[in-house]
């Protein structure tokens, strides 16, 4: 990614009230086409709102935000040409089939008859809904309809998808369906703006992950930057003979010890830097190590350190 | 947004809201069906006694399958909008018209398909209570101006009552609830001049019966159809019918343009 492309998203002191509830609270995000973003929060939380003020279908009360360049309060019609949205409040409609609601975003979208059909065919055979295809949404199970949901966001090939909380309500397996579907949009060059409360989730998708509590943005960046920012990452550090192993304490006095697994914790930040430091201080002194993990915290810790609460719900 | 661009997209909408119409015929069954029932109740049962009310020389159920019949055609109308309202208020709640909003389309082509969708499926029904009542002795004198001229008010009718339901529709919060608020449009032929002459009902409510405006459109259809006079309830009923739908359209297309889905 270029820094000298703009970004697909852009967004500056976004704020939102409903009467006296504060949804946001001035939020700055910037999505980097061809990248994945994860907006990640607890529900409540306000993703949903950025996304319909990303989207052209709720006016932001102040703050500016662009997508793909275009204002969204000035110009929804040039925004609206660039995205996708599926997700939570958009839906399908249930009295026609799969195929027809592929059809009809394809007439929407103005295809023409030749390439609509096309590009419906390519969508239901790329989503597993072929067999499906002339079944009622009504009928769909909750899977299909998510994939079925997202083809409809697809049909127009948009530059940048809105995904809000593509997963929520779908078991393990339709979860891993999801993903891949989403790494291979992104494969294609689609920029995807996802919104989830899954911390798995982010971490598995996200280039980058914004922490939304309490309509702002707590914390913002990779999933290891997010990981590294939080106390609790080790490197475990295992060891073949008692001798090396007395001696590796005796240089790592703040490592936690295990003598009867001769395995010691020493603290540290995760980071490639500080493991190779550990490692040339340990070549320096010819110490063998038998094994060597590096642990990071995983994103719950990362959520219970940022916003200094548990999170209410369960992961799963 | 162009003018070939804004057909193109009413037009797709048109389309799926025909589907729509194809794919649940029951609905279209009952909305027909609802109005031929009380015809035929009317007419079978209430009939004989009903029409002797009305004066004249002619038998009583006879002479009443004619008096009735404009009543029951206005009943269809006013009965279509319960259907009108759900279908636009499941768009707006259960999140098409969220999507829809998202797309770079001609914006009211949805309101619009709703529109025309159900005024062609209450002149459906129209067409059905029609072809009923002239199965069971409903004659008219009336000329193919006249007939056209009954078209066009029935048409008419059918709109202001179709912009009336779909701004409920776009208002309500509940599906359930846009089932609920149209039913006083299928009481209001009941409360005119369309089962019985208001000149029969109590003071107060015969003062009500008089100014709504089902009696002029009723006055007007029985005129057209049967011969009686008309006087100035044409233009009364052309006004109501105009004036209803210029409103409700200003107000269902600010609800739906304002309301935050």
């Amino acid at each position: 990614m270029s820094e000298a492309s703009p970004p697909a998203v852009a967004v500056t002191g976004l704020r939102k009230s409903y009467g006296d509830h504060v949804v946001l609270d001035g939020i700055d995000l910037r999505v980097p086409a061809g990248s994945v973003f994860s907006l990640l929060g607890p529900n409540g939380a306000g993703k949903t709102t950025v996304v319909r003020i990303l989207s052209t279908l709720v006016p932001a009360d102040g703050g500016e935000a662009r997508v793909a360049g275009h204002d969204v309060a000035r110009h929804p019609e040039r925004v609206r040409k660039e995205i996708g949205v599926t997700g939570q409040f958009a839906a399908l409609d249930n009295a026609l089939t799969g195929e027809e609601n592929l059809r009809l975003m394809a007439d929407l979208h103005r295809l023409g008859k030749r390439a609509g059909r096309a590009r419906v065919a390519e969508l239901l055979d790329r989503f597993d809904l072929v067999e499906a295809a002339r079944k009622p949404a009504l009928a769909y199970s909750g899977g299909m309809r998510r994939r079925l949901d997202i083809a409809m966001g697809l049909v127009g090939s948009p530059g940048i998808l809105f995904l809000d909380e593509p997963t929520t309500g779908l078991d393990p397996r339709g979860r891993r369906a999801m993903w891949e579907i989403v790494r291979e949009l992104v494969g294609n060059g689609v920029t995807v703006l996802l919104t989830t409360q899954y911390l798995e989730e982010a971490d598995q998708l996200a280039d980058r992950i914004a922490l939304l509590d309490g309509g702002g943005i707590v914390a913002e960046g990779t999933p290891g930057e997010l990981k590294r920012r939080v106390p609790g990452a080790h490197v475990r550090l295992r060891f073949a003979e008692p001798r090396a192993y007395a001696a590796a304490a005796r240089m790592f006095e703040a490592a936690g010890r295990n003598d009867e697994a001769l395995t010691l914790r020493v603290p540290g930040d995760g980071g490639v830097a500080s493991l190779r430091l550990l490692l040339n201080a340990l070549e320096a002194e010819s110490l063998d190590v038998a094994d060597l993990s590096v642990h990071t915290p995983d994103l719950d810790d990362v959520f219970l350190a940022l916003t200094g609460r548990r999170r209410k719900e369960a992961v799963r | 947004m162009s003018v070939g661009y804004a057909v193109q997209d009413t037009s797709t909408m048109l389309r799926r809201r025909m589907r729509h119409l194809l794919r649940y015929p029951s609905i279209t069954l009952m909305l027909a069906g609802l109005p031929v029932v009380f015809l035929l109740l009317f007419v079978y049962v209430f009939g004989e006694t009903l029409g002797a009310g009305l004066g004249g020389t002619s038998g009583g159920r006879a002479r009443y399958i004619a008096y009735v019949t404009p009543g029951v055609i206005l009943l269809a109308i006013g009965g279509s909008a319960t259907g009108t309202s759900v279908s636009v208020a499941m768009d707006m709640i259960q999140g098409f018209v969220a999507r829809y909003r998202t797309m770079a389309v001609f914006q009211p082509a949805l309101l619009t398909s709703h529109v025309v969708g159900s005024v062609v499926q209450s002149l459906i029904s129209v067409v059905v209570v029609v072809v009923v009542a002239v199965a069971i002795g409903f004659r008219s004198h009336a000329t193919v101006v006249e007939w056209l001229a009954a078209a066009g008010l029935v048409t008419l009718t059918s709109l202001a009552v179709t912009w009336l339901a779909v701004g409920l529709g776009v208002k309500a919060r509940t599906v359930e609830g846009a089932s609920n608020t149209p039913m006083p449009l299928t009481m209001l032929p009941f409360l005119g001049s369309g089962f019985v002459p208001t000149d029969s009902m109590p003071t107060a409510l015969r003062w009500f019966a008089e100014y709504q405006p089902f009696t002029p459109i009723t006055e007007t259809l029985r005129g057209l159809l049967l011969g009686t006079a008309i006087g100035n309830q044409g233009w009364i009923a052309v006004a109501w019918c105009a004036g209803t739908s210029l409103v409700c359209f200003f107000w269902a297309r600010r609800l739906f343009n304002r309301r935050t889905v």
